[in-house]
């Protein structure tokens, strides 16, 4: 074989390992001799498929690990939608669904593992779901439409997800589980038990050590009948009751399995046939099949080492998990079931909070060997990697899981403790990547070890004697928390008076609209007024965004999306008579594109006469509050989502903040307004609203969480004044709220007890800040019309008023103008007349 | 080109402000800073093609004087029209002078 002759790597199976594999080998070169084609039979790309039950409030986009549904690499080739039906090991061949025949050199079998469902009687009825994929949530929440009591067959970790899923479609939701508790892989009894009541508070019926015979129902399922009980009513039922390894193809091919199924491979996750590799769950290292994703990555990390030549070897991982349940913490790990010979537990139990904790410890107690966490597991991040690296327990070991406040030990990890399990990083590796400025994968799968991330992080900060250095840019040694107190203290009005009193220099591009907008939020003059302009980024200083070309987008307010036909019809007149590109945006708004500078108040003028006021899509402030239909005319509307949202928008147009803030309202579970995507979110309940907060769409997208529920309109606006004030006043600059929320010491929690429990007492100046904000609100354009000297910077030249930047020029497509490439400088020539100053 | 053309008054530039002028048929942009000097370059950003630097901030980076693209924000000497973030980079700068409050642009600047 010629060294240029490029080798086939074919990857049966598109889910996370299958990606995490492509990741790797793209990430490691070995696509720079290999071209890999993978085969994924589900419609789709990878997804998160931890995170499934999310699909309800975020939609498969976000999910995806791969939105554009193709690799960078061109060397990669995605096939979706296609099985790999089977494959000749003496050939080198797999057939696909399509009937392709594609020759490989290396063969990775990613095909993981598909729900195992009991063959108990009407478990085929129509009504009866699994729960794995996309395709079974949307069908799932199809047949939710109609029904109204749901039960899921299996109380582990799927079964409570699915749980989850089906209470949060709004159905009455039983969970059955043969076992004697919940969990049972993974929890103990007492651990179990703790968990039950969470989740019976939650409203939800858990029936423990319950078989269920037989599916009821004739052509639809109408219930479940359990052995030695009464049956249970229900229009939906959902089998999560363990998983079985996909190893078909494997077998199929003569390959050597395991005994508990699984395709058997070595410790480099070779399989019996040469050239055949196999990761993830449908694998059987040493003959055991793991059913996490974490082990599977440290799988696919081995198997791109062996093809490389390296040395990586898979001895078997660690199981441990931690989640939150439905809002309850639930965590496992090491040798949670104390089977090791001697060990010894020590527990923790205060059933009125709701909280279990257990450390199982050698019988000599030096070496902590496992662990349950139900209720609080705060203490994880410490204790799964002492776990990991045998590091020697204090004296006192039982200090590590009682409440806090009672002198929780310091315990210094060496550096070999494996901080992250799902991607194998250890404090070492940490400390390294912030020694060079770089990152780890660390806190990115399943977020669990974020805490600790953070913590070694800034421990490896201070013992360099290093401060971190917040200093918004050079001109000032201040963050921007720091900067709004200070402007606030000293009553400043100017740029001026701040950079004179607290800077130096003439600030930058940086402070100069940071200042703006903390101004803005305390004064609430107009951002044009004198001294406040030259502060202000081109789309604040224009009132409009700039886009590729020099010219701007207009965007006229359309609170809550809703419009009459009539102003409709101004959009679409001012459009064509001053040739602007039209799109509705995700916003539920409509741009308008391709404005020149000179153009902006004409436009204006007309909308503005029309009754429209600016949308501010230009500014670092609240953008949209999108809505649903709700209950004016959804049938499954619970409350007028449409009049709260068109409220909420007119409440805080115009509020400037640390950076742009989106609102949802939805008017029910459906969530059809995407509300928990958005930096304020509210979901009609029977009973009320629900307010969520942190969620946000861009480059890392966040889930909102639920701050507080069935709120009555009065609390949840106060709530929202109290939230968006506090996050106003202290973010960092450019901070959306998702980070905002997890930089606070406590998180989420901290907000609730600044906006909910009034914990520092500042209620009542938050909102009173807020009624400000809302009493001293206009419309921006309109006073830019009305003040000559604000129009007169709106030309295109100074000395030419009204003579069209010669740069801008348009061509046509799809039957609306689009920006022209730029040929560079243009010269307008010596004959445009130069008119003497004014 | 020949001469200075006069092009506004300076009371028609905001202190760290800027305006474009077509001067000759080329876009000139003019910028006043806090100190009094007014400087003119090339209107044109040569990163993003566009027809904008009038429209960017204007402040300080340690002494030099400079004016960030409204576009993506690079940084231009308003002295030498340098790119702060480019040594590739710069932008022509125009001879530019006040008389009697009238500002004046001169022919560009030989690099």
């Amino acid at each position: 074989m010629s060294p240029h002759h490029r080798r086939t790597l074919v990857v049966a199976g598109h889910g996370m390992v299958g990606h995490r594999f492509v990741q790797a080998a793209i990430e490691r070169g070995l696509t720079e001799t290999h071209d890999l084609v993978v085969v994924g039979d589900e419609p789709r790309a990878a997804y998160d498929r931890v995170a499934l039950t999310s699909f309800f409030q975020v939609g498969a986009d976000e999910l995806s690990f791969l939105p554009t549904g193709a690799y960078d690499d061109p060397r990669v080739r995605l096939l979706t939608g296609t099985e790999v039906e089977g494959f000749d090991p003496e050939t080198r061949t797999v057939l696909l669904s399509g009937g392709d025949v594609i020759g490989y050199d290396e063969l990775v079998l990613a095909t993981g593992a598909a729900p195992f469902v009991p063959p108990i009687p009407g478990h085929d009825l129509p009504g009866c779901f699994v729960y794995r994929t996309i395709e079974d949530l949307e069908a799932i929440r199809e047949a939710a439409a109609t029904a109204t009591v749901g039960a899921v067959i299996g109380g582990g970790l799927l079964g409570l997800e699915a749980a989850n899923a089906l209470a949060q479609l709004g159905l009455e939701t039983h969970v059955v589980e043969m076992a004697p508790r919940l969990m049972a892989v993974q929890v103990d009894d007492a651990g179990g038990a703790t968990l039950t009541r969470h989740i019976e508070q939650l409203g939800l019926t858990v029936h423990t050590g319950a078989a269920t015979e037989r599916v009821l129902g004739d052509d639809r399922v109408t219930g479940l009948a359990l052995r030695g009980t009464d049956p249970i009513d229900a229009g939906i039922v959902v089998f999560s009751a363990g998983i079985r390894p996909r190893d078909r193809l494997a077998c199929d091919a003569g390959l050597d399995l395991a005994e508990r199924g699984g395709v058997l491979v070595d410790e480099r996750c070779h399989t019996s046939a040469e050239h055949v590799w196999a990761i993830g769950e449908c694998a059987a290292p040493s003959g055991r099949m793991y059913g996490l994703v974490a082990p599977g990555y440290a799988m696919a990390e081995v198997v791109v080492d062996a093809l490389l030549g390296g040395p990586g070897s898979f001895t078997g991982a660690d199981m441990s998990t931690k989640l939150k349940l439905m809002g309850v913490d639930v965590a496992s790990f090491g040798d949670a079931h104390a089977a090791t010979e001697g060990a010894l537990e020590l527990v923790f139990s205060d059933a009125v909070a709701g909280i279990y904790k257990k450390l199982v410890v050698s019988a000599d107690g030096r070496q902590l060997l496992g662990g349950v966490l139900v209720g609080d597991a705060s203490a994880y991040g410490v204790l799964r990697p002492m776990v990991a690296s045998g590091i020697e327990l204090p004296d006192n070991p039982e200090d590590l899981i009682l409440p806090a406040g009672r002198g929780v030990p310091e315990i210094e990890l060496p550096d070999e403790a494996q901080v992250c399990s799902c991607n194998d990083v250890s404090k070492a590796d940490i400390v390294a990547a912030a020694a060079e400025g770089g990152t780890t994968r660390a806190g990115t799968t399943c977020g669990s070890c974020k805490v600790q991330t953070k913590k070694i992080i800034e421990d490896y900060y201070a013992s360099q004697g290093k401060v971190v250095d917040r200093s918004i840019c050079e001109h000032f040694p201040l963050t921007r928390q720091e900067l709004f107190d200070v402007v606030a203290v000293h009553g400043h009005r100017s740029f001026d008076q701040i950079v004179e009193a607290h800077g130096t220099g003439r600030g930058c591009d940086i402070c100069k609209p940071a200042i703006a907008s903390i101004l803005a939020s305390q004064l609430n003059g107009h951002v044009l007024d004198g001294g406040n302009r030259t502060l202000q980024d081109t789309n604040d200083a224009y009132l409009a965004n700039i886009q590729r070309n020099g010219t701007y987008s207009v965007v006229p307010r359309i609170p809550g999306g809703e419009i009459t036909p009539d102003k409709l019809i101004v959009i679409g007149e001012v459009a064509r008579d001053f040739d602007l590109y039209t799109k509705i945006t995700g916003g539920q708004r409509i741009d308008l594109f391709g404005a020149r500078m000179e153009q902006l108040p004409a436009i204006w003028r007309r909308l503005v006469d029309a009754g429209f006021e600016s949308g501010h899509a230009y500014g670092k402030s609240l953008r949209t509050v999108k809505s649903c239909v709700g209950s004016t005319w959804c049938r499954y509307g619970v409350q007028d989502s449409t009049q709260l949202a068109i409220d909420l928008e007119q409440r805080y147009r115009g509020l400037r903040s640390p950076h742009k803030l989106k609102g949802g309202v939805s008017g029910c579970a459906r969530e059809c307004a995407e509300a928990r995507g958005k930096d304020f979110g509210v979901i009609a309940t029977e009973n009320g609203w629900n307010l969520y907060v942190g969620g946000n769409g861009g480059a890392t997208p966040a889930h909102a969480q639920l701050l507080a529920g069935d709120l009555d309109r009065g609390t949840l606006l106060r709530y929202l004044d109290r939230y968006l004030m506090y996050y106003i006043r202290t973010a960092d600059r450019l901070q959306r709220t998702a980070p905002w929320i997890d930089s606070l010491d406590g998180g989420l929690d901290r907000v609730r007890e600044v906006v909910v429990d009034d914990a520092l007492g500042l209620g009542s100046e938050l909102e009173a800040a807020m009624e400000r904000h809302v009493d001293t609100y206009f419309d921006e354009w309109q006073a830019t019309l009305d003040d000559p000297e604000k129009l007169a910077r709106f030309v295109s030249f100074v000395n030419a008023p009204d003579t069209p930047d010669p740069h801008i020029t348009f061509r046509a497509e799809r039957d609306q103008i689009a920006p022209a490439d730029s040929a560079g400088p243009v010269s307008l020539g010596a004959t445009i007349p130069v008119g003497a100053p004014q | 080109m020949t001469g200075w053309v006069p092009v506004c008054r300076l009371d028609q530039i905001e202190v760290e402000g800027g305006v474009a002028a077509l001067v000759e048929g080329a876009a000139v942009a003019i910028f006043r800073t806090h100190d009094g000097n007014v400087y003119a370059m090339s209107n044109y950003d040569p990163c993003s093609q566009a027809s904008v630097l009038a429209r960017g901030i204007v402040g300080t980076r340690g002494e030099v004087p400079f004016v960030a693209s409204p576009m993506h924000k690079q940084a231009f000497d308003l002295r030498t029209g340098q790119c702060l973030d480019d040594a590739e980079v710069r932008v022509t700068t125009y001879d530019v002078r006040v008389d009697d409050g009238l500002v004046l642009v001169g022919p560009p600047q030989e690099s």
